[in-house]
């Protein structure tokens, strides 16, 4: 029987549960690395024993952490304790929690400046890792969203780190932090074309690279966000909160922006509204149907100024026509005195038949649905915020 | 023998309990004693030291024999008692937070 092992990132550790394909009984385990931010944890599909996970400390910084038994131990990778930390010819083994922006004359990158709060230019400065997304094939490459915002890869299981620098080329001067930092917080891969990556940066917008990541253009025709920029059509600035594809469509792609719900059906070249009848049109998550590509799934929240659902319920709305027409799915889900909200990286839907879904809140209740959102269960309530929800489907 | 005591979630990581002992050549100073300390426990480059600027990290202190040295010079000599093994050197995380 088919099984599915969720992983948790919250504010206070990770935590891995599991259960079988009913997703009724579930098994907790952690929390692993206890007092720690757990930006985000994810598993390999090419091997989903091999897990990575961001952790970070406003004390002692970034951490990288990886699994290769589904959870059960973890390590540091790169040097064991007690081994020199160079190579016999004398350079530097891996440190997993290098990340060094590319300056290097070979790529002609010097540290460029990004916008600041106050209009004034400030350089890169590295403040931790937000997003990890293994590849689709190759269980040691994977790549970081990094805040400030840039992308990295490794390709040893993450020893070592390199920066895509011709990522920051891409007006990356007119790049400036949302509320929470300058952040690369979604990673996209198009399983049909593996030169072609979406990334999604607050408050920067959609980029594309269709050469494998040395070249990347900003995507974002078609957003306005006449509250947030000067010029509502700007080409770059635009704070996108999360972006989804469904592996069977690859040219389709759905946002939840800052406000807005929009959807692209050309690979990013346009997009256009789809926010329809949301009883508000802010919010983080949106993710799409496992077999379903037209059904997709937002948690509207109240404002950007208030961050908790409307009317003091939480729902999840689900739309089976790529938009446009919405319904609220309740069953399970509390409908009274409900003032949490749902973070980007906190909604994962696993591909069972019928499909499953996950919602994490920052109030600790991470909630499951066995039936593509139709009724829903708390599997736990009492967690530290929760910061990333992922699903893995295991045979 | 130089003796370090870590915070709790850097002994975690370095997986060592109680305190660290470390050999340390020549002058015994705060910088000397931190490339001690990750050469032995790599794992812990980056968590004390920025990578890039080995700059303290804003949130570290470092304390011996009930003084504040964080904003000693990294090359300055560490006082005796330390330099003898009879004080620890302290890596602290600050306070922060209500």
């Amino acid at each position: 029987m088919s099984k599915v092992r969720l992983l948790v990132g919250t504010r206070k550790g990770a935590f891995v549960l599991t259960s079988d394909g009913v997703r009724k009984q579930w098994d907790i385990n952690g929390p692993h690395f206890g007092g720690w931010e757990m930006y985000h944890l994810k598993g390999s599909p090419a091997d989903p024993n091999r897990i990575y996970a961001s952790q970070t400390s406003s004390w002692f910084g970034q951490i990288i952490q990886r699994s290769d038994d589904g959870g059960k131990t973890w390590h540091q990778p790169g040097t064991p304790p007690g081994e020199p930390t160079t190579t016999p010819e004398g350079m530097p083994k891996g440190e997993s929690n290098k990340f060094v922006y590319d300056t290097s004359p070979e790529t002609g990158k010097p540290l460029t400046t990004h916008q600041h709060y106050d209009g004034t230019q400030r350089p890169w400065e590295f403040k931790r890792v937000w997003h990890l997304e293994p590849s689709l094939t190759d269980p040691d490459t994977v790549y970081a969203g990094v805040e400030d915002a840039a992308l990295f890869r490794s390709t040893d299981g993450g020893q070592s780190w390199q920066e895509l620098p011709g990522l920051r080329s891409a007006k990356g001067s007119l790049w400036q932090p949302g509320a929470g930092g300058m952040c690369l917080h979604t990673i996209v891969q198009d399983r049909s074309n593996p030169q072609r990556i979406f990334i999604a940066i607050s408050a920067a917008g959609v980029f594309r690279t269709d050469d494998g990541g040395k070249t990347w253009r900003p995507v974002n025709r078609g957003l306005k966000s006449q509250f947030e920029l000067p010029d509502p059509d700007a080409e770059v600035g635009h704070c996108v909160h999360r972006i989804a594809m469904h592996p069977s469509r690859p040219n389709v792609l759905f946002m939840q922006k800052h406000w807005d719900v929009m959807r692209s059906d050309d690979g990013g070249d346009s997009w256009h509204e789809i926010s329809g009848n949301l009883p508000t049109d802010f919010g983080f998550p949106i993710d799409v149907h496992a077999h379903e590509p037209n059904t997709i799934y937002v948690v509207p929240i109240k404002s950007d100024s208030e961050h908790y659902p409307p009317d003091g319920k939480l729902r999840v709305y689900r739309s089976r026509t790529g938009g446009h027409e919405w319904e609220p799915l309740t069953n399970g889900l509390p409908q009274r005195d409900c003032y949490v909200n749902v973070l980007r990286d906190a909604m994962a839907v696993d591909s069972l038949d019928p499909c499953g879904l996950y919602v994490g809140t920052t109030g600790g209740q991470v909630y499951a649905s066995a039936n593509a959102g139709d009724s829903w269960t708390p599997i736990v309530q009492n967690f530290p915020a929760v910061l990333s929800v992922e699903v893995q489907t295991l045979p | 023998m130089i003796r370090v005591v870590l915070p709790a979630h850097l002994r975690t990581l370095a997986r060592v309990n109680g305190e660290v002992a470390l050999n340390v050549e020549g002058q015994v100073t705060q910088r000397a004693v931190l490339e001690a300390l990750e050469a032995r426990y790599p794992m812990l480059r980056g968590t004390i030291r920025d990578h890039v600027t080995s700059k303290r990290r804003p949130f570290v202190r470092v304390f011996a024999c009930e003084q504040d040295l964080s904003h000693e010079s990294p090359d300055a000599p560490l006082p005796d008692a330390v330099a003898t093994g009879a004080e620890p050197f302290l890596i602290v995380g600050a306070m922060a937070g209500g």
